[in-house]
């Protein structure tokens, strides 16, 4: 069976290290400023850290993927395109692209380097996806985290693209891209900024007995002061609504959980995928080597024949939680 | 300024729909209409009728009428049903990229809210590609609308109407009813206006509107209209709601032809409504869910 690739997060040069190390096919990183979506405080990378990382991973047969997967917002329209040149200069594989603007300039002006769709421009069918490809020459595309993994067989019958797809790592339940819940509450998305439930809006307030959870001024949770605590991600949050005259307080989107596709890996090699997509670039240096390592055994072993390795990754999940998210029909 | 009308968001009965649309031939001082399902597929069946007597109605009132795309179509029929309305005949407003690859290059359309555009370059692709019109993403503020409108291609700012703020692949009016999308039982048209979703303190925040999530309070930029206007932007979208849509566009529509000024525009607004929470953050750079008017 064809082997799939693995396309691992390195939020600073040491996470893109520990990933290569771990057997990494490609790792995928962004430039420390509002180009890429995890615009956090102390991650992403310099031109000078990024021409380093790219020259490690190559001389270990790894790929370098850039993530400049926002939207520039008037004014700063520069900052993008600099973004762009920047990852040629640097000998990056290939950028990973969401801004149409964007991706038209890259097409004119950078024509060899490769380039990907972010799962931020959130194309969830095959004629959006073909338009992408027939438009501005994107060569992949990650999927969004909304399709079922017979709908990726399908799509991948009808494109003239690779896909790639999350399996491991922090879930979005909305559309990618395309949520601006997190700029509601504290002015700052994905979209504006390059982050969403940004940090500094949080704040963690003790009551009598409980510990309450608040981002922008707004309670996303209550719970016992010794209960594990989520990070107050806007739609992971607990909210009360009253449906047939009954109020009731629930995780409305969706619950604290993260993604753990492991054990469809060969249904998503089966539906044609041609890489395998972990989140997490604001994550430590162990816990990428720790996820990277055990998804690169379980690669290895669905391309020779053998049965997957059992999961040691549970421990790593958000709050000790996993779903397979969209890939089973159980949304619809 | 004009006024454009926008799709309605919610599953409200065809019965509704038509008297509603009706009012706003007769009465609504709006310059376009924006009809169609644009949230949820399965809605269209029950609506689509509706939806096509209110188009002659309206174009016969003398309105300019369009027809919205589905803003996340994924399946084989959704992607149909976008196809065929492009090849309809009607103005499409593009309310997801998918449509793009059905029309042809010298069609014009219009632009949603919902498909990306916040910079100035997309926005000159867009206008190079026919775009007629392009509605901003409601996260814009006016000084960045201002930027856009700079760019010489037509530009419209959300102005009144709960903010769409996300959609996603699952319902959740169906999700709440321990139901899957599938079997949802149309559950969503308990909630003319959305489902309001609170905090666990009881602030009011979000309204979940099927696969769509709405912001509670009510974008309203009555009282920011100066500042629009020296933005040059070109039209202003109101969203439909349950209230009275024709008052609020009459209140928009004196307000920029400068009978009322903007603190009278927002009395009026408001009296429609009492108790109706308002924003206008985003319009001013902030925080969506801010107010800064004391009414």
């Amino acid at each position: 069976m064809r082997k799939l690739e693995l396309v691992c997060p390195a939020g600073t040069p040491a996470a893109l290290r520990a990933a290569v190390d771990a057997g990494a096919h490609a790792v995928y990183c962004g430039f420390a400023d509002e180009t890429n979506a995890r615009n956090f405080p102390g991650l992403n990378f310099s031109r000078a850290e990024l021409a380093t990382g790219v020259a490690y991973a190559h001389a270990r047969g790894a790929k370098v993927l850039v993530a400049i997967n926002t939207f520039p917002i008037p004014g700063r329209e520069a900052l993008w395109r600099e973004a762009v040149a920047d990852a040629e200069t640097a000998g990056a594989d290939a950028a990973i692209l969401a801004d149409i603007g964007v991706l038209a300039y890259a097409a004119e002006n950078h024509p060899r380097l490769r380039r990907h769709l972010s799962v931020q421009a959130a194309a969830a069918n095959p004629d959006a996806i073909n338009f992408y490809a027939e438009t501005f020459g994107v060569r992949r595309v990650v999927l969004p985290r909304v399709l079922t993994v017979a709908e990726i067989a399908a799509i991948n019958r009808e494109i003239d693209a690779e896909t790639e797809v999350f399996v491991f790592g922090g879930l979005c339940v909305m559309a990618e891209g395309r949520c601006a819940l997190s700029s509601w509450a504290t002015g700052e998305s994905p979209n504006l900024s390059g982050a969403c439930s940004p940090a500094a809006h949080v704040v963690y307030a003790e009551e009598a007995d409980a510990l309450v959870l608040k981002l922008g001024g707004l309670t996303l949770h209550r719970s016992p002061k010794d209960a594990p605590q989520p990070y107050p991600t806007l739609c992971k949050g607990c909210f009360a609504t009253e449906q047939g005259g009954a109020r009731r307080e629930s995780h409305v989107f969706e619950d604290p959980m993260s993604l753990d596709a492991a054990t469809l890996l060969p249904d998503l090699a089966a539906a044609g995928v041609t890489a395998l997509k972990i989140e997490g670039r604001q994550r430590s240096r162990a816990y990428v080597s720790a996820v990277v390592s055990s998804f690169r055994k379980a690669v290895d072993a669905l391309a020779a024949g053998r049965p997957a390795p059992p999961g040691a990754l549970a421990a790593l999940c958000e709050g000790g939680d996993a779903t397979q998210g969209a890939y089973r029909k159980t949304w619809r | 300024m004009k006024l454009t009308l926008g799709p309605l968001l919610f599953h409200w009965p065809a019965d509704r729909i038509a008297d509603f649309y009706a009012r706003i031939a007769d009465a609504a001082p709006v310059d376009r209409v924006i009809l169609g399902e644009t949230v949820c597929s399965k809605r269209a069946p029950f609506n689509e009728r509706a939806f096509l007597d209110a188009a002659e109605r309206l174009a016969a009132a003398g309105k300019e009428v369009a027809f919205s795309t589905l803003a996340l179509p994924t399946t084989k029929r959704e992607r149909t049903m976008t196809a065929a309305l492009v090849d309809s005949g009607f103005l499409t407003e593009v309310a997801d990229v998918t449509a793009l690859r059905h029309l042809p290059a010298d069609a014009p359309f219009l632009v949603g809210p919902l498909v990306n555009v916040y910079g100035e370059g997309t926005l000159r692709w867009f206008g190079a590609r026919g775009a007629r019109t392009v509605c901003l993403p409601p996260e814009l503020s006016i000084a960045q609308a201002a930027a856009m409108a700079a760019t010489g291609v037509e530009t419209e700012l959300w102005a009144f109407g709960r903010a769409p703020l996300a959609l996603s692949g699952r319902c959740y009016h169906a999700r709440l009813a321990g139901r899957s999308r599938d079997s949802c039982q149309y559950v969503c048209e308990a909630d003319p206006d959305g489902l309001a979703v609170d905090t666990v303190d009881g602030q009011p925040f979000l309204a979940v509107n099927g696969v769509q999530t709405l912001s509670e309070g009510y974008v309203n930029l009555a009282g920011d209209l100066d500042a629009v206007r020296a933005a040059g932007v070109a039209r202003l979208r109101l969203s439909p709601h349950g209230g009275d849509m024709v008052a609020v566009a009459q209140a928009f529509r004196d307000a920029l032809d400068g009978r009322i000024d903007g603190p009278e525009a927002l009395a009026r607004i408001a009296a429609l409504d009492p108790g109706r929470r308002f924003a206008n953050g985003y319009a001013l750079g902030r925080r969506g869910i801010d107010w800064t008017h004391a009414a």
